[in-house]
């Protein structure tokens, strides 16, 4: 019954669960267990990014000998050919609606979105009447490739629970490529962005990794060209558990802190004349190069958080799974901090107790920046549905969020929170053709993607049953190309 | 009277109050709901502008050109959608607070010396959160079983009604539960073929335990539960000084609660997901062949799904698992539930398999949504609804009594503010047995404080 099998109050609540925190707690836990424009740009704004201008981490990551990034991007756009979108609803991300719109790509790059009237000559042409065209979907919270399926123990990459503090991992060294997960998120999510972060056993737990859901042989070639790097942090329960139930320091919440702060401490004092992975990466963080992805469900907390990178000069990028951010969505829209949010998980932990159906309304209300995450195998494949819970728990509290921007919480806003959002995440000129056409309202239960593109290549066609790709590890097994 | 004694006077009196306005009566009214989206539960699309009337905690009609008896009142839900509640099988709705605090939580008992005789009827908690926010989500009846964990075998389920009252039992030990795939070949000591002689060697213990001991198959006694009208005795009460045999693995309580089981009148559920599990557990019957079995989980059911129709077994199905999570799923896919039903397999879907109950509407939705995607089987909005009302409730031995909205059947009615498949629509008003419910609960209170921010006055702890 999967990882759960050692956890059986989760078992019987998710058998099926993928990874991340859950996959986290079976392993640790010992017990049972259309308004347009203004009002969607003035909620997106509330979305931080990385802090120099222009210059990616990958830039200024350590090089090798040759000079070079290590481990560099591979990847390349597969072939495709010139698309025009034509008669469907599109929603591009930023809050904007078009009826009857047309989106044209070619090369890669999306050349216009615009209305009926956008000359469509020498493009194929593709009848979106009664569908709708989204930008890629983009999930900030994955564990694909580093708890992969089959969830065996060989399998568990996840975590280098050895240490509270490990910024020297990266999650990319951990990633398996033949993920079967991969080929479900594209399929039935839309998904053609993803991050992969390392788990939440440790109070710092490494680097995270950004990559196209484009299937490879390789990791380096599913690397996200010119992501920056993110580094994952936990605060609460888990790194206190984990490390408090072996003896050693942090067993508590305050000594998440004084760890925390001293490794800033240590990090400031790093001159690089003697390399050191870790600090590395910390000093990364320090020059607003990486992408603070902190863990942290209480508001409490993630308060505390905030002042700690006020005390030791980084930035909080987004708080995850941040269950009771809407008690403080004003303090988040002040610090410019993200909320990467489920849309009703609650209950399973302590520190979940207070999860609240409104959250993601109640953050918008007060101007701070809501993305919609996974951190799950299979609900990685839903994210336009939690979304839509998500907007309507705020309509029933008298909130009403237009659906224009409601897409923007698993697209631009997941984008901008990665660093990526001048290369993806929105439907506009210059930008990456990474394109879904659904065939219903995408915030509808009853619509799926039917075709998607990463970079204007088709790689998932509902219509064409072998446009989808199959993972090695499926070849020659019971169900080797299904729907799935 | 002193003044401390006035002071205590006047504190039991404004708790009196309190407890009077929590626990407050709650009776079964006579009402009729009109010009509503009705969806009876019985797989049958929704009918518009349709009424149903309930009286006595029964429903009396429902469906278009149904009239109002005089007298009763009448529900104008125009713009609403009405059902029967939803019925979550596999569920732990009572059974916990918080998953991971282990004091709160009674899903399993690793611990425990006992195994099948581990009945959840006394530990189910009505007041419990989780209760709260099913019932405002739409859901009016649960099985909630404690999981296997010491032993292949789980113990005896409930089927419970989530009602605001303390008595939440509609059948008690309507179930047993054992688990016959990996993680049961682990239980048993590392192989399924031990889970296997485990497994045939428990029901004959059972079978010799239940005959030498003369353990009477049919209720002697008066029903405890005024809703359950078909409880069985508790064998494991018996008492009797029957020998048993020096190598018996089974503790007497454990082989008394297993007579019910081989003798057909507690059904079994089976957690069981490959093709091959599925085959070998239907194959039980050759040789116990009182079996009353339902297969849980069943990610592979659709490679198999004739052989399951054809020994007329349902299924609890994990709805939209479609990874290859352990070797035993490799097969697994969202059109699993459709390939079965298509064979003829009776299918609900299995709540135990989402985040938490209170989506298997969406669940439900989501095979709809199947049936427009090429290559997939999907469901018929009317056969979705089923698989998350009647056919649950007929699984649970509620046939004709809930998950349907039938002449007779119990009052579990909910009125939805939208298609109750699609996802964010949620109920507006419930009622269970007729009794209309609260649906107040800690997530809509934490709603109401933090609706907005402001602090100017007083600290958000005295908003309430």
């Amino acid at each position: 019954m999967g990882p759960g099998r050692d956890a059986p109050a989760l078992l019987i609540q998710t058998p099926k669960r993928g990874s991340g925190e859950w996959g986290f707690m079976a392993r640790y836990l010992k017990t049972p267990l259309t308004a347009l424009g203004l009002i969607a740009a003035a909620a997106l704004a509330g979305c931080s990014t990385t802090g120099t201008d222009g210059e990616t981490a990958s830039t200024r990551a350590p090089t090798t000998a040759s000079g070079e990034a290590p481990y560099a991007s591979t990847y390349k756009p597969y072939p495709g050919r010139p698309t025009a979108l034509v008669g469907a609803t599109i929603y591009d991300g930023r809050g904007q609606r078009i009826d009857n719109g047309t989106v044209l790509f070619r090369d890669g790059k999306v050349v216009a979105v615009g209305d009926a009237s956008l000359a469509t000559t020498g493009y194929d042409r593709i009848d979106g009447t009664g569908k709708f065209v989204t930008p890629g979907v983009i999930d900030i919270h994955s564990h694909l490739g580093d708890y992969p399926t089959p969830s065996v123990d060989a399998h568990s990459d996840g975590n280098e629970a050895t240490s509270p503090m490990t910024p020297e991992v990266w999650a990319e060294h951990s990633v398996w490529p033949q993920d079967p997960g991969f080929t479900r998120a594209l399929a039935n999510g839309g998904v053609t962005a993803l991050q992969i972060l390392p788990g939440s056993a440790n109070l710092t737990g490494g680097r995270s990794v950004t990559l196209k859901n484009v299937s490879s042989r390789t990791v380096q070639g599913m690397k996200f060209p010119g992501a920056p790097y993110g580094m994952k942090m936990a605060c609460g329960e888990n790194p206190k558990r984990v490390y408090g139930g072996r003896g050693r320091m942090p067993s508590t919440r305050m000594g998440n802190f004084a760890v925390n702060r001293q490794m800033w401490l240590d990090a400031q004092a790093y001159d690089g004349k003697k390399r050191d992975l870790g600090k590395e990466t910390l000093k990364g963080v320090l020059d607003g190069d990486i992408l603070i992805h902190n863990h942290c469900y209480r508001a409490d907390e993630m308060a505390l958080v905030m002042d700690m990178a006020k005390e030791m000069g980084y930035k909080v990028t987004a708080f995850h799974h941040a269950v009771e951010a809407y008690k403080i969505g004003d303090l988040l829209r002040e610090n410019d901090v993200c909320s990467a949010i489920w849309a009703d998980w609650y209950g399973f932990k302590m520190e979940a107790y207070d999860g609240i159906l409104e959250n993601a309304a109640f953050l918008r209300q007060a101007g701070a920046c809501v993305v919609i995450h996974s951190d799950d195998a299979n609900g990685i494949q839903r994210l336009n549905q939690e979304a839509a819970k998500a907007q309507a728990a705020g309509r029933r509290a008298g909130i009403d969020i237009p659906d224009a921007e409601v897409v923007g919480w698993f697209t631009y806003n997941a984008a901008k929170a990665m660093g990526i959002e001048e290369m993806t995440g929105s439907l506009e000129a210059g930008k990456m053709a990474d394109v879904v056409l659904w065939n219903g309202d995408p915030l509808s239960v009853y619509s799926r993607p039917e075709k998607v593109w990463v970079d204007g290549a088709l790689l998932f066609d509902a219509m064409d049953r072998k446009r989808r790709p199959v993972s090695d590890f499926e070849l020659g097994q019971p169900g080797e190309g299904d729907v799935k | 009277m002193n003044r401390f004694s006035l002071l205590l006077a006047g504190a039991a009196a404004a708790l009196a109050g309190a407890a009077a306005a929590l626990a407050g009566p709650l009776a079964a009214q006579d009402f009729a709901i009109t010009n509503a989206t009705v969806a009876t539960g019985d797989g049958s699309d929704p009918v518009e502008n349709a009424t149903v009337v309930v009286r006595g905690g029964r429903v009396v009609a429902a469906g278009s050109g149904v009239a109002v008896p005089a007298g009763v009142q009448t529900i104008d839900g125009a713009g609403s959608w009405v059902t029967p509640g939803l019925v979550a099988s596999v569920t732990s709705l009572g059974l916990w607070d918080v998953g991971a605090v282990s004091e709160s939580n009674d899903t399993s008992a690793g611990n425990s010396p006992f195994s099948a005789a581990l009945d959840v009827a006394p530990a189910i908690n009505p007041n419990s959160q989780h209760i709260l926010v099913h019932r405002a989500a739409g859901v009016t009846r649960a099985a909630s079983v404690t999981m296997p964990s010491s032993s292949i075998f789980g113990g005896q389920g409930s089927i419970i009604d989530l009602g605001a009252d303390m008595n939440p039992i509609t059948r008690a030990r309507a179930f047993q539960v054992v688990t016959l795939g990996e993680s049961g070949a682990r239980l048993a000591g590392g192989s399924r073929a031990s889970t296997h002689a485990l497994f045939r060697n428990a029901l004959r213990e059972a079978n010799q335990f239940g005959e030498d001991g003369q353990i009477p198959g049919v209720a002697s006694r008066p029903a405890e539960q005024s809703t359950g009208d078909d409880l069985p005795i508790d064998p494991r009460l018996a008492d009797n000084q029957t020998e048993r045999g020096d190598d018996s693995l089974l503790t007497r309580f454990d082989a008394a609660a297993l007579v019910p089981v081989v003798r057909g009148e507690q059904q079994l559920y089976v957690m069981v997901e490959r093709a091959s599990d599925i085959l070998a557990t239907l194959a039980l019957k050759r040789d116990f062949p009182r079996l009353d079995m339902v297969l849980v989980g069943a990610s592979e059911g659709w490679l198999v799904a004739r052989e399951i129709a054809a020994a007329n077994v349902p299924v609890i199905a994990d709805g939209l698992d479609d990874l290859p999570t352990n070797f035993e799923e490799l097969a697994s896919t969202q059109s699993n539930i459709g390939r079965m039903v298509k064979a003829g397999v009776r299918v609900a879907i299995n709540a135990a398999a989402m985040e938490n109950p209170r989506n298997l509407n969406q669940y439900a939705g989501n095979l709809v949504a199947l049936s427009r995607v090429p290559g997939a089987d999907g469901l018929s909005w009317g056969q979705a609804f089923a698989t998350i009302t009647s056919v649950p409730a007929q699984i649970s031995g509620l046939s004709g009594r809930a998950g349907m909205l039938t002449p007779g059947g119990m009052g579990d009615v909910v009125m939805w503010d939208g298609d109750p498949l699609e996802v964010g629509s949620m109920p507006t008003r419930v009622f269970i047995d007729g009794v209309e419910q609260p649906l107040e609960n800690h997530q809509s209170r934490l709603k109401d404080r933090y609706r907005d921010l402001d602090t100017s006055d007083l600290p958000k702890g005295y908003d309430w």
